[in-house]
C-alpha cells in the first residue's frame, strides 16, 4: 500500500492542505485579525503595546493553534480514511507524527515567519523579534503535538471543538510560560536561551510521548 | 489430516457497554470461499466485519490466519486484508486517480491505475476532483481498489450501496476471479448475489438483546 | 494459561459485586472514624489550638485548606492511576473508581481555592493574587474538569471511560511540568508586595490538629470514594441477578417497615 508510514501522511496532508489553501490559511489570518485588535482595545501608545506585545503575540498564536486543531483527525474520521489508516499494517505512531508534522508546517510555521510584522506592529523592541521566532518555532510545534492528543480525544464527538479547548489549554500552559519568558527575557536585555532550551527540552519529550497517547486514543475512542 | 483454513475465527464475543451485540461468532473460512453475512438491520454486521479487521478489539474469542493468532501475526494480517466500509475513504479535493493510488499498493503502475479506475466505469474522471463526483461515483472509486488490491482477504462491508446494476455485475465479476485465484470475501449486504456457492452466515443478536425489546 | 490463574485475586479484586459487598461490611466502621475524627480535629483546630501571633483567629481556616489542597492534588493522582488499570486490565471497577473520583476531585479542588480566598482576604487583603500556589490549584480544576467533561460528552459509556483514562493520564505527566514551571514563571513575576510563603515553622500545639484534620479529610475522601462507586456501580449494574435481588430485598425491608 502507499498509504503507510511518516512521509506518505506527511505529504498527503500536505497536498490536501495546499488544495484547500483558503482553509489552510485560515489560522494566519486569525493570528493578522487579532493583532488589529489589541491596540484598538487597549491602546496605540507603542511603550505600551511593547510591554503587552510579548505575551499577546504568544496568546495570539497559541488561540489561532488551537483554532485549527480540530479538524486535524476530523475529515479523516468524516470519511472514513482514519479507519483505513488504523488497519494499516503500520505501527500508528508514524503516520500520527507525519500528520502532526504536516499540521505544523501548514499552521506553526507560517505564523512564526509573520511574526515580526505583527512585532513591528506592535512595536516589539528588535531584540525580541529572533527570540519571538525562535520560541514560536519551537512553541507551536510543542502546541501542535499537545493539541493532536485532545483533537483524537474528542474525534468521535460532533461538536467536539469547544470541548477540545476546555482539555488542552490547560496542558498548555508550560508552553506559553517559557514561550513568552524567552521573549520577555530578550526584551529585559539578558540571555534567552536558557527558556528556549527548556521549550526545546519540551518539544522532545512531546515528540516522544504525544504520539503514543495520540494513537492511543484514535484506537480506543474513534472505534466507538 | 484437515487443511488450515485461510481463516479461523471463534467464539468472537464483543461487548459494548454491557450490551452483548451478538451470539459469539464461530465459523472458517478457505481459500476460495465467499461469505454473505446476513442480518436484520442493527444486528452487528458491521461490527463484525470491523472486529474481523481488528479494527474493533474482541471482548473475549479469537480469529486465527493460516492456523495463527492475529495477534501474533498482526502485520502480516493487516498486510493481506482490505477493508472497504460504509465510508469510502475519498478524499474529496483530490482526483479519483490520486484517490486510487493512495488506496493502492505502492507498486501499482499509472496505467493499471487507470485500467483499474475504467473498470469501475470512471474512463475520463481520472482528473476530476472527486467533490464533482456523485455518491455512486465516490463508491466506485472505492471500489476501484478491488483491481489494484494485492490482499487475499476481501471484507466488504455493503459494497453495492449507491451503486447501479450494471456496475454490481462488473464487481461480481471481480469478485468471482478474486475467489478463483485463492482468495476469500466476507461481505455485508442485503441483494441476492449471482454467484456460485455463496455461504451465508447469519448473525444472531444476543439472547439479553431480545429480552430487552 | 497457567499465570491466568496466578491472577484470580486481582480480577476478583476487579469484581463490582466484590467489592460492592466488602466496602459494604466496612462502610459503619468508616463513617464512625470519619466523623470522630472531623469533630474532633475540628473542635480541637477551631476551638482549642493557640490563636496565631499575626494572624489571629483568621489562620485557623488552614484546618480545612491544607488537608483539602492535599487530597485535590493526590485525587488526582488516583485518579489518573485508576484509569491506567482500567485501560491496562480492562477493568471495569476501575474505570468507576475513576470516574467517581473526578467530581469529588473537582470539589475539592473548588474548596481549596475557595478556603484560601477567604483565608486571603483578611490576611492579605484581597481575594485572589497570581501565587505560584493559587495558579497551579486553579490549572488543576481545569484538569479535573476536563476529564468530567469528556467522560459526559460521550453516548457510550465505554468511550467516555477510555478516553477521559488517557486525559487523565496525560495530565499526571503534565502536572510536575505545570507546577515546575508556573512555579518558575512566578519567580519571574514576583510582586515585592505580596509573600504568600508561609510560616517556617509551625507550634507543636497547632501541628496536631492540623495533622488530625488531614487524617480525618483522607478518611473523609476514602468514605465518599465508596460511596460514589457504590453509586455507580448499582447503576452500571442494574441488569445483574444479584442487584436485581438487593433491591427486591430492600423493598421487602421497606415493606415490611411500613406494616410495623
Amino acid at each position: 500500500m502507499s498509504n503507510i508510514g511518516f512521509t506518505a501522511y506527511l505529504k498527503r496532508d500536505l497536498l490536501l492542505s495546499y488544495r484547500r489553501l483558503g482553509e489552510a490559511a485560515s489560522p494566519l489570518m486569525f493570528f493578522l485579525l487579532v493583532s488589529i485588535l489589541i491596540p484598538l482595545g487597549v491602546s496605540p501608545d507603542p511603550e505600551r503595546l511593547a510591554e503587552l506585545a510579548p505575551g499577546m503575540m504568544w496568546v495570539m498564536a497559541l488561540l489561532a493553534t488551537l483554532l485549527s486543531t480540530e479538524g486535524l483527525f476530523a475529515t479523516d474520521h468524516q470519511d472514513g480514511s482514519l479507519e483505513q489508516m488504523l488497519i494499516a499494517p503500520q505501527l500508528l505512531a508514524l503516520p500520527v507524527l507525519g500528520k502532526v508534522t504536516a499540521h505544523w508546517l501548514v499552521t506553526g510555521l507560517p505564523l512564526t515567519m509573520v511574526s515580526p510584522l505583527i512585532g513591528l506592529m506592535l512595536s516589539l523592541p528588535p531584540v525580541a523579534m529572533v527570540p519571538m521566532m525562535a520560541s514560536l518555532a519551537v512553541g507551536t510545534a510543542c502546541l501542535s503535538l499537545i493539541g493532536a492528543v485532545g483533537a483524537a480525544l474528542t474525534v468521535s464527538l460532533r461538536k467536539g471543538g469547544l470541548l477540545l479547548s476546555i482539555l488542552v489549554i490547560p496542558l498548555y500552559i508550560p508552553v506559553i510560560i517559557f514561550g513568552s519568558a524567552a521573549v520577555q527575557t530578550a526584551v529585559d536585555g539578558f540571555n534567552w536561551l536558557g527558556p528556549l532550551a527548556i521549550l526545546a527540552a519540551m518539544l522532545c519529550a512531546a515528540i516522544a510521548l504525544c504520539p503514543l497517547a495520540i494513537a492511543g486514543a484514535l484506537r480506543l475512542v474513534s472505534s466507538n | 489430516m484437515p487443511k488450515t483454513p485461510l481463516l479461523s475465527v471463534d467464539r468472537l464475543f464483543f461487548e459494548r457497554d454491557d450490551c452483548n451485540i451478538f451470539e459469539p461468532a464461530s465459523f472458517n473460512v478457505e481459500a476460495g470461499d465467499i461469505v454473505q453475512i446476513e442480518g436484520p438491520n442493527g444486528a452487528g454486521k458491521t461490527t463484525l466485519l470491523r472486529l474481523l479487521t481488528s479494527a474493533l478489539q474482541p471482548t473475549s474469542g479469537s480469529i486465527l490466519f493460516s492456523g495463527e493468532n492475529i495477534t501474533d501475526c498482526h502485520y502480516e494480517y493487516l498486510a493481506s486484508l482490505l477493508y472497504i466500509g460504509h465510508q469510502p475513504a475519498v478524499k474529496m479535493t483530490l482526483s479519483a486517480e490520486e484517490n486510487l493510488r493512495w488506496m493502492s499498493p505502492a507498486t501499482t503502475s499509472a496505467p493499471e491505475i487507470d485500467a483499474a479506475l475504467a473498470e469501475v466505469g470512471l474512463r475520463g474522471y481520472e482528473d476530476v476532483p472527486c467533490y464533482s463526483l456523485s455518491a455512486g461515483q465516490h463508491r466506485r472509486v472505492a471500489l476501484a481498489r478491488l483491481f489494484t488490491t494485492e490482499a487475499k482477504i476481501w471484507f466488504l462491508d455493503e459494497p453495492f450501496t449507491a451503486i447501479d446494476k450494471q456496475g454490481v455485475d462488473i464487481l461480481q465479476a471481480r469478485m468471482g476471479s478474486h475467489l478463483a485465484a485463492g482468495g476469500c470475501i466476507l461481505l455485508s449486504t442485503h441483494q441476492d448475489l449471482a454467484m456460485d456457492k455463496v455461504r451465508k452466515y447469519s448473525i444472531e443478536p444476543h439472547s439479553d438483546r431480545e429480552q430487552q425489546q | 494459561m497457567a499465570s491466568n490463574r496466578d491472577w484470580t485475586w486481582f480480577y476478583r479484586l476487579g469484581s463490582p459485586r466484590w467489592f460492592y459487598e466488602t466496602t459494604g461490611r466496612w462502610l459503619p466502621w468508616l463513617w464512625t472514624l470519619t466523623l470522630l475524627l472531623l469533630t474532633t480535629g475540628l473542635v480541637w483546630g477551631l476551638g482549642y489550638a493557640p490563636q496565631d501571633a499575626k494572624q489571629g483567629n483568621s489562620f485557623r481556616i488552614i484546618y480545612l485548606h491544607v488537608p483539602v489542597s492535599f487530597l485535590a492534588l493526590a485525587g488526582y493522582y488516583l485518579m489518573a492511576i485508576a484509569g491506567a488499570i482500567g485501560l491496562i486490565w480492562k477493568m471495569k471497577l476501575s474505570y468507576m473508581v475513576m470516574k467517581s473520583a473526578a467530581p469529588i476531585g473537582a470539589a475539592l479542588t473548588f474548596l481549596a481555592l475557595f478556603t484560601g480566598a477567604v483565608w486571603g482576604k483578611p490576611t492579605w487583603g484581597t481575594y485572589w493574587v497570581w501565587d505560584a500556589r493559587i495558579t497551579s490549584m486553579l490549572i488543576l480544576l481545569f484538569l479535573y474538569l476536563g476529564v468530567l467533561a469528556l467522560q459526559y460528552a460521550f453516548h457510550s459509556q465505554e468511550s467516555g471511560n477510555k478516553a477521559s483514562a488517557i486525559l487523565a493520564l496525560v495530565g499526571t505527566v503534565n502536572i510536575p511540568i505545570i507546577y515546575k514551571s508556573v512555579d518558575w514563571w512566578y519567580t519571574l513575576h514576583q510582586p515585592a508586595t505580596i509573600k504568600l510563603t508561609s510560616a517556617p515553622s509551625m507550634h507543636i500545639d497547632m501541628f496536631q490538629p492540623l495533622l488530625m484534620m488531614i487524617i480525618a479529610l483522607y478518611c473523609f475522601y476514602a468514605l465518599a470514594l465508596i460511596l460514589f462507586t457504590r453509586a455507580e456501580i448499582l447503576q452500571r449494574e442494574r441488569k445483574a441477578a444479584w442487584v436485581c435481588e438487593l433491591a427486591l430485598q430492600a423493598d421487602k425491608v421497606a415493606a415490611w417497615e411500613a406494616e410495623e
